[in-house]
């Protein structure tokens, strides 16, 4: 068996080597180097480039980023446990009510982004049912904010949530809820004192699976967000664009991986490799 | 209780439904306005008329049809050896593949094609993006055909061995048969996932491989344009029927 299992392993191996790893190490490499002058690196090996994560311009942005995403992990969590109970509840009907949560997130990220412009902005459905309505003069500013990117990543990501709570849900032991009603605990007690604290592995995975994406989130920020909204890969985008600080991107794109690697090895030494 | 969980649910469906079917409504609208006007088939016309928006599309099905038959191979193969004893190195640069933010690869991609272009006389193009996107659809793929392979019941495979099949027959004539609807499944997401890609695309395109994302990416950006609307109902509307058919050959 082992040679033809090698010999099947070796297409994958040489892919992810080659066009996943390999770029991550000549990014860390770039990052210690200092920036060329047409862009691209000089090779002159310098620590400028982490120093500068901390220049306050680059350390709001990093700070932003994290309440951005924390903020819109929390949104999920809570939008999101009461569909999966729902689901969880529904009997025959499940299968139907899951595959509407999972058809919108498999269905074109930037075309359900594109959907919230469409509503949100100046000229939007929104504003212009609004206006027609009488109901207000000027268009209200919806779009080009922090609520408007807030709004974006709970939608983007509300599925993330409801999947692997609804799977933990699925799991619970049964006996133990008609034991708390047996020992005269009522239906909402029975929910916070029972399911939720029993779903905590659950609660931990789907907001790792949230909070990892809204981190690193580029599109959402970028289009339904304004200057002032710049999150931490727009950054990254800008450096190996308009600004050219080749260097400096990779660095802040190393500081990103770091982060997303802690939270995941702590995600499976908390919930042991199955992660849900 | 229980109807205020079904009217959460209810109110919970229209938010995640509500945004694409107002567009999907809207991109009938016979005005270039957002107030409904009457119905009409302009933009629809508007979009198959335009000749940019024809090869983005061409170049996109391409790409998605090339990324889609290397990534279903290779991530075939590699579930299989993996479901016979665990590549550790392996699986862990899967799952961090799986959890690297789209930016971050893009960029490394592009950083990597750049380094290597010093040394061949090569590019950005159709190539770079299909490689790219093979990069990031296979762990999706191994995932899909890895919970098909669980189900699978390894005694048949040990039957056949013992029946005097080579490995490479019983994998063939066994195996690869009963993981049909999984390989299936695990394509259609692939596809879904390539044809659909902005992030990692736009940063290793060249001149000649602009995709169809990308170039609603611009229209969005340039401001409202009811031509964006009709295409991208169409996009979310094939993708949709993409995807619930490989939910329903994953559950076969």
């Amino acid at each position: 068996m082992t040679q033809l299992r090698r010999l099947f392993l070796a297409p994958a191996s040489l892919t992810m080597g080659v066009l996943f790893l390999a770029p991550l190490a000549i990014i860390f490499v770039y990052s210690w180097l200092s920036r060329g002058v047409y862009g691209g690196v000089a090779a002159k090996a310098t620590l400028e480039n982490y120093q500068r994560l901390f220049d306050p311009l680059y350390a709001v942005i990093l700070l932003r980023t994290f309440a951005m995403a924390a903020v819109a992990t929390l949104g999920c969590l809570i939008l999101g446990f009461p569909l999966a109970l729902f689901i969880s509840r529904a009997g025959a009907r499940k299968n139907l009510y899951l595959q509407l949560v999972i058809l919108p997130f498999w269905t074109s990220f930037l075309v359900r982004t594109y959907a919230w412009m469409f509503l949100l902005r100046d000229t939007g459905l929104i504003n212009s049912a609004l206006q027609s309505a009488g109901l207000i003069r000027a268009p209200l500013p919806l779009l080009y904010n922090n609520g408007a990117v807030f709004l974006g990543l709970v939608y983007g990501y509300l599925p993330f949530v409801v999947l692997p709570l609804y799977a933990t849900l699925e799991r619970l032991d049964k006996n133990l809820l008609e034991a708390a009603a047996d020992l005269g605990a009522k239906p909402w007690t029975t929910l916070t004192r029972v399911v939720v604290p029993l779903c905590a592995p659950g609660f931990r995975a789907a907001a790792l699976l949230v909070f990892i994406p809204c981190l690193g989130a580029y599109l959402t920020p970028d289009l339904l967000g304004g200057s002032k909204t710049v999150m931490v890969g727009n950054v990254i985008q800008n450096q190996f664009t308009t600004a050219r600080d080749w260097p400096f991107g990779s660095a802040v794109s190393l500081l990103l991986m770091a982060v997303v690697m802690v939270l995941l090895l702590l995600l499976i030494r908390r919930n042991g490799e199955e992660l849900i | 209780m229980k109807r205020g969980l079904a009217l959460y649910a209810a109110a919970a469906y229209l938010f995640l439904h509500i945004p694409l079917l107002v567009l999907a409504v809207f991109s009938f609208n016979s005005s270039r306005f957002t107030v409904w006007q009457g119905f009409s088939l302009d933009w629809y016309r508007a979009a198959f008329h335009d000749p940019q928006l024809a090869e983005a599309a061409w170049n996109s099905i391409l790409i998605a049809i090339a990324a889609t038959l290397f990534s279903t191979v290779i991530g075939t193969l590699c579930a299989y050896g993996i479901w016979k004893r665990d590549a550790k190195v392996l699986s862990g640069s899967l799952y961090l593949s799986l959890v690297t933010p789209e930016i971050v690869m893009g960029i490394s991609l592009l950083v990597f094609f750049q380094w290597i272009f010093r040394f061949l006389r090569v590019q950005l193009g159709m190539h770079t993006v299909i490689l790219a996107h093979v990069a990031f659809s296979l762990s999706y793929v191994v995932i899909v055909v890895m919970a098909r392979l669980r189900t699978f019941d390894a005694t048949l495979e040990e039957a056949a061995l013992d029946l005097g099949a080579t490995e490479w027959q019983a994998f063939r004539e066994i195996t690869l048969p009963a993981l049909a609807p999984g390989i299936a499944a695990a394509a259609l997401l692939a596809f879904t996932t390539s044809f659909d890609d902005y992030v990692i695309t736009s940063m290793v395109a060249g001149v000649d491989s602009e995709t169809l994302p990308m170039v609603i990416y611009a229209m969005a950006r340039r401001g409202a344009n009811p031509v964006v609307n009709s295409i991208s109902t169409m996009i979310a509307g094939g993708l949709g029927a993409l995807i619930l058919f490989s939910e329903r050959l994953r559950k076969s």
